[in-house]
């Protein structure tokens, strides 16, 4: 692998600067996929659960924004915290915390519609039974929860694949400020505009690498899991 | 557990903006000088002296202009000479001086399909990019850059809005994704001398034209005006601005050199 | 004596219909303590529906329903095994002690109630399997044991052997025989004649949502029946009443 020899150099010696990109992108989207998660999973699930009027154009709404562009939340969380914003006056645009807000916004509509779909499949399941035993709204929806909890942690994990592949929204909030914002798909950006396909092509492949590590230690978890519980 | 999860997403957030108390200015600059890595040679060195940390929001100068107007930035170093004196005129910026200087070069395909190449008068090479119809990339981002390229153009005699067609392609993306869209397609481009250098991706690129004086590049330094946004940091601004404008500053700027290239040449006037 | 009991379990003129359709005809029966009751009939006969009424999980469209002189659903200390029982996601022992747990066994107690729940449908060995991985006979007897651990005075159960075989059939007729044994009023719904014959104290015979005849087994199967039944239980397809 010619093309990558000085990206794998940085990452041998151990590159500071490199692992200071990986680490806030590490904190960054797990940090994104755990505020949307806490957002996320309760909404998804309540919406399995309750009926109201509204519920079918909600659930649509839920499903749609599972695709936002990253760059329109990016623009509209960019507008909100802009000195000139509505928000303005907590400074936090340029910031990792700005990055933090539009990924989770990002991805919590993903985290909920998967939630939801999951929980509303279970439920419709489970449903017969849980009446017949009696079981309590509240503890239906816990054992709802629980049972579902492997695909719900796919979920998350759809969740954080978003964000930590995402650019745009980064970008544009984050202004990819070196050793502050800069994460690796900003530092990808940054390196292929330089012209450095070399270390633009070993940041990508650091970044899927980091990827398929994180989605291949939650399968084993799952498997683990299913193998135990079915 | 949830109130675990709600109490460790807090404490993230709180981290997070923790760091960003620091003392730092933030400074919206063009992908210029910081793709020619001007930025990481000279902010270490400021650092080291001052104590105070400066973050670069690398966009287009119409972009980082536009980052000044709203606030989102301290002090802007950027350069469109007449937009940057609009900006000061409107009251956003306080001052605005010069800092340094390169030139744009015309930058074309080896096989030179408008047969311009070694040539002097940039407005004689516009003109023939025009009638021949060969491919020209735009930056089309309302940068530094661009606006250059569209006064030239005028300065050519060609009337973009009439002449526009399929060979002149606009792209509204920072210089090095032009550069690597010239490569592409095999197009002329306008370039920074200091990004073109300092490109690693030229393999079929050269430079066709440079040396014309209608090519100069000035770039400037400017404060965000406190009068309109009180929380601009003007004590550390002034002190990045003194530095920049300093016998020290300007001539850590000058001894910038890619491969014995000097990318920036300092022109302050005090 | 258990505070809550629901025999008598008594149908007053209960139809069930959807839309156009009508699935139960003025049924009226009385379920009282004893021998096993059954409901035979063929496919489509409505007596699913007649079982989800006696559980409290449908209403009826018109009639009435009461469980020892209450009106209320809420189905305490009753139990019902579903034709196709679901297996929640767990290990057999998770299904058993949630159903405790339902049942209102206080934490302490669960783990000697579990234990004897399960030697009594013979799982003993696999407590710890996926429930969802067992065979159809073996998720019976967990559904079996959860409706069990509910302590229940009336046992519903739906079809409870069809599509298994007749080892694994045979093993779930003698809990069923065991439970009827120990004291619990099982009211079953089945389409097979045999089964009934081998299990149940009276046979109610039900055909396109309406009683047909109530009458005990032995009565049932013999040449006092209704011509109707006979020609059901000499294997005739219903089709006209």
């Amino acid at each position: 692998m010619a093309a990558g020899t000085s990206a794998w150099q940085l990452i041998i010696t151990g590159d500071p600067t490199l692992y200071a990109i990986v680490f806030l992108s590490l904190k960054v989207s797990l940090t994104a996929v755990l505020i949307a998660g806490l957002f996320g999973l309760p909404l998804g699930a309540l919406i399995a659960f309750t009926s109201f009027p509204g519920r079918g154009a909600l659930v649509v709404l839920i499903n749609a924004f599972m695709g936002l562009p990253p760059v329109v939340v990016g623009l509209c969380v960019y507008l909100a915290l802009s000195r000139s914003g509505p928000l303005g006056a907590m400074g936090l645009l340029f910031t990792p915390t700005a990055m933090i807000i539009a990924q989770a916004i990002l991805i919590t509509p993903i985290i909920a519609a998967l939630a939801r779909q999951t929980i509303e499949d279970l439920w419709s399941e489970y449903r017969n039974e849980m009446l017949a035993m009696g079981v309590s709204r509240l503890r239906c929806l816990t054992a709802l929860l629980y049972d579902a909890r492997v695909s719900l942690f796919t979920a998350l994990l759809a969740g954080f694949g978003r964000a930590a592949a995402e650019v745009g929204a980064v970008m544009i909030v984050g202004g990819n400020i070196e050793g502050f914002t800069r994460t690796m798909t900003t530092a990808i950006a940054l390196e292929t505009s330089k012209g450095d396909m070399a270390m633009a092509m070993g940041l990508g492949l650091m970044l899927i690498a980091i990827v398929i590590a994180i989605n291949a230690s939650t399968w084993i978890l799952s498997s683990i899991t299913k193998s135990r519980m079915g | 557990m949830m109130k675990t999860l709600v109490a460790c997403a807090l404490s993230a957030l709180m981290l997070t903006t923790a760091a960003a108390q620091e003392r730092f200015i933030t400074v919206a600059s063009t992908t210029s000088t910081q793709d020619s890595g001007l930025f990481s040679h000279l902010l270490p060195l400021f650092k080291a002296k001052t104590g105070i940390e400066v973050k670069v929001i690398a966009q287009g100068t119409g972009q980082a202009l536009d980052t000044g107007r709203r606030g989102d930035a301290d002090v802007l170093f950027v350069h469109a000479k007449p937009q940057e004196e609009e900006f000061v005129a409107q009251g956003f910026g306080i001052e605005r001086f010069d800092v340094m200087y390169n030139d744009f070069v015309l930058i074309g395909p080896a096989s030179d399909p408008a047969g311009i190449k070694g040539g002097k008068d940039i407005a004689a090479a516009l003109t023939k990019i025009q009638s021949q119809g060969a491919a020209f990339v735009s930056r089309g981002d309302k940068s530094g850059t661009h606006a250059a390229e569209l006064a030239l153009w005028k300065e050519a005699g060609v009337d973009l809005a009439a002449k526009r067609g399929p060979w002149y392609r606009e792209i509204g993306q920072g210089m090095g994704a032009a550069l690597n869209t010239a490569k592409a397609m095999e197009a002329y481009v306008l370039a920074d001398r200091g990004t073109w250098i300092s490109f690693k991706n030229k393999e079929g690129l050269s430079v066709a034209i440079e040396g014309d004086r209608r090519l100069f590049n000035q770039y400037g330094v400017i404060m965000v005006n406190p009068a309109k946004h009180s929380w601009v940091k003007t004590e550390p601004g002034k002190a990045f601005m003194d530095y920049l404008l300093s016998a020290e500053g300007q001539s850590a700027i000058a001894s910038y050199k890619i491969e014995g290239q000097q990318l920036f040449f300092p022109n302050a006037k005090r | 004596m258990a505070p809550i009991d629901n025999l008598p379990l008594v149908l007053s003129g209960v139809s069930y219909r959807v839309g156009d359709l009508t699935l139960l005809d003025e049924v009226s029966l009385t379920i009282k303590a004893g021998a096993p009751t059954a409901i035979l009939g063929p496919n489509g006969a409505g007596k699913s529906s007649l079982l989800n009424i006696a559980m409290g999980l449908m209403q009826p469209t018109s009639g009435a329903i009461s469980w020892g002189g209450r009106s209320d659903p809420a189905p305490l200390r009753r139990a019902m095994v579903f034709q196709s029982p679901v297996m929640l996601r767990r290990s057999v022992r998770g299904n058993i002690l949630f159903a405790l747990e339902q049942a209102g066994v206080a934490r302490a107690e669960r783990e000697t109630r579990l234990q004897g729940l399960l030697a009594r449908v013979g799982l003993v060995g696999l407590a710890d399997r996926p429930a969802r991985r067992l065979s159809g006979g073996e998720r019976k007897r967990v559904a079996l044991a959860r409706a069990l651990a509910r302590d229940p005075d009336l046992l519903l159960l739906d079809e409870p052997t069809a599509d298994l075989d007749p080892a694994a059939t045979r093993a779930l007729e003698e809990i069923i025989a065991g439970a009827a044994a120990s004291g619990v009023k099982i009211l079953m719904v089945s389409h097979d004649a045999a089964q009934v014959r081998r299990l149940a104290g009276e046979v109610h015979f039900l055909v396109k949502g309406r009683l047909y005849e109530s009458a005990p087994t032995a009565k049932f199967f013999s040449d006092k029946a209704s011509p109707l039944a006979q020609s059901f239980l000499r294997g005739d397809l219903i089709t006209e009443t």
